[in-house]
């Protein structure tokens, strides 16, 4: 049901300390800590001196990797309740930045989607951005029809939760907005479906 | 060799001396009406029929992308080289009739960046003017840093200054004010994108400096009309077309390629932008690769070479041609 091969389907991968970088910008949220903190052994503390970090705990605050992160001795460690409170300190350091910057996303997709979306405005290719999916495999989806965004999707079907239409999520992603695309299943016999399955937990 | 189809028939409508050893020529179509169109960075190959010898060199487009009547190229005289440069400085005159190529662009603006800074050395100046007519037009901000011996060497340097006021810099290196790369470079926005053309350290200079200061390498964007490297002749077997051809000292492969009448894909001409790789069936002897294109794996490898500007040395070389 899920065509793969899809182009635009991001590929995540490793984060790695840019010591060549002037100046560094961390966005975060959930495990992604945990990538931040697997870079420790090959940067050195002058490198944690040049990094900001932004961080979205979200469901997994109890494990408490936020203070891990403050204790790496970074020059600003910032905790958000979420990722689109988190986005306005992450737009001022990118407004303020000069080349030389680099920026790093960890954790989940809908965070590393804005993280990439941001940048982009700021001039910032993908490519150039440093990545590393941790934590849930949960989609932001847009529906194709309605332009609505559903967020946390972890089935192969989802109603919209705009405009209530079947969608099939593909691995069809918009850069632009951040999101898979959902394209509805049973336009032609409403009502019947595929098997609906939890594929993206 | 008869002219390639895709090429454009042109009359020289205006040979102008810039500098001492800069001239510029302006081609308008043969058929008459417009050229076709073109954006800011982008080259034409010019044909040299030079007695037997065909020689096709790029130069940049260096007219407004608004004004498609005429191509206008600047072309540098390089004595002691292929001989290109000398031919259009000492034997093309207006009224005479040549071809051109479609428009090519490997040097495009990057519409994403939030500001262009294009930094030229001498002649790599010619991309730059059509590019900052774009720029401009577009609202876009650019500044320009343009590094000429002095002020009688620098071609256009005056023109643009006065056209673009301080959106252009110009750093004299006899003046002993050249140009501080890392200082410039330290102190550029985010989403800045840099462009040099220039003589090849220079490039490579500026990509160095960029790199330490942790630039991405989607934001370093360069040109280099690199001529043909020269060396000793050799011969090549081209499979397909079976035919056994010779390459001159000052001659390039891919233009004994195309002097044998076989057909051969080509684009910059200058080992940048690919479109030439070749497969190499069998090689006894030595590739001697000097493209910017191929990987160094690919290089160990020894199945690719770039007619453009690669040669070879030994006993035979066969080509998937």
């Amino acid at each position: 049901m899920l065509v793969s091969g899809i182009k635009s389907r991001p590929v995540y991968g490793t984060l790695a300390p840019n010591e060549q970088a002037r100046l560094n910008i961390v966005f975060a949220d959930g495990e992604g800590a945990l990538a931040v903190l697997a870079m420790k052994p090959a940067a050195p503390t002058a490198f944690w001196a040049r990094t900001h970090v932004i961080y979205v705990a979200g469901g997994s605050a109890p494990q408490g990797h936020f203070a891990k992160l403050q204790a790496l001795g970074t020059h600003s460690c910032h905790e958000a309740p979420t990722i689109a409170s988190a986005l306005p300190r992450l737009k001022a350091l990118l407004g303020a930045a000069r080349m030389g910057t680099q920026l790093y996303l960890a954790g989940t997709e809908p965070l590393m989607g804005e993280g990439m979306r941001v940048a982009g405005e700021y001039g910032i290719r993908h490519q150039s951005i440093r990545t590393e999916h941790r934590g849930s495999l949960a989609r932001r989806v847009q529906c194709v029809h309605c332009k609505g965004i559903t967020e946390s999707v972890t089935t192969n079907i989802v109603p919209c939760a705009h405009c209530g239409l079947h969608l099939l999520v593909r691995d069809h992603y918009s850069r632009r907005v951040g999101a898979f695309q959902g394209v509805n299943i049973d336009a032609e016999a409403p009502g019947q479906l595929p098997k609906v399955e939890e594929v993206f937990k | 060799m008869a002219v390639r189809p895709q090429s454009i028939k042109v009359r020289v409508a205006e040979v102008v001396p810039v500098t001492p050893l800069v001239k510029r020529f302006r081609f308008v179509p043969l058929a008459g009406g417009l050229l076709p169109a073109f954006s800011g960075g982008a080259h034409t190959v010019v044909e040299m029929h030079d007695g037997a010898v065909v020689r096709r060199n790029p130069y940049s487009l260096m007219g407004s992308p608004d004004e498609l009547d005429s191509y206008q190229i600047s072309v540098r005289k390089v004595e002691d080289s292929r001989g290109g440069s000398v031919f259009m400085h000492e034997r093309v005159k207006a009224g005479d009739e040549m071809a051109v190529s479609p428009p090519v662009n490997l040097f495009a603006i990057a519409w994403d960046a939030r500001k262009h800074l294009l930094l030229a050395g001498g002649i790599g100046i010619t991309p730059f003017v059509s590019q900052m007519i774009q720029l401009d037009r577009s609202e876009m901000p650019f500044e320009l840093h343009y590094c000429i011996r002095n002020d009688d060497r620098g071609p256009y340097w005056r023109d643009l200054q006065q056209r673009y006021g301080r959106r252009v810099q110009v750093h004299r290196a006899e003046s002993g004010l050249g140009m501080d790369v890392e200082a410039l470079l330290v102190m550029q926005p985010l989403g800045t994108h840099l462009f040099v053309c220039g003589p090849g350290p220079m490039i490579e200079g500026v990509y160095a400096t960029a790199r330490g200061l942790g630039w991405p390498e989607e934001n370093l964007h360069s040109e280099r009309f690199q001529a043909p490297a020269t060396g000793a002749a050799f011969d090549v077997v081209l499979r397909r077309s079976s035919k056994r051809v010779h390459v001159g000292t000052h001659e390039s492969l891919l233009e004994a390629i195309e002097a044998a009448d076989v057909e051969a894909p080509y684009l910059c001409r200058g080992g940048a932008c690919g479109q030439c790789e070749t497969g190499v069936l069998a090689c006894d002897g030595r590739l001697i690769h000097n493209d910017h294109y191929l990987s160094a794996e690919e290089r160990a490898a020894g199945r690719k070479i770039m007619p453009c500007v690669s040669r070879f040395e030994g006993r035979e070389l066969v080509l998937d041609l």
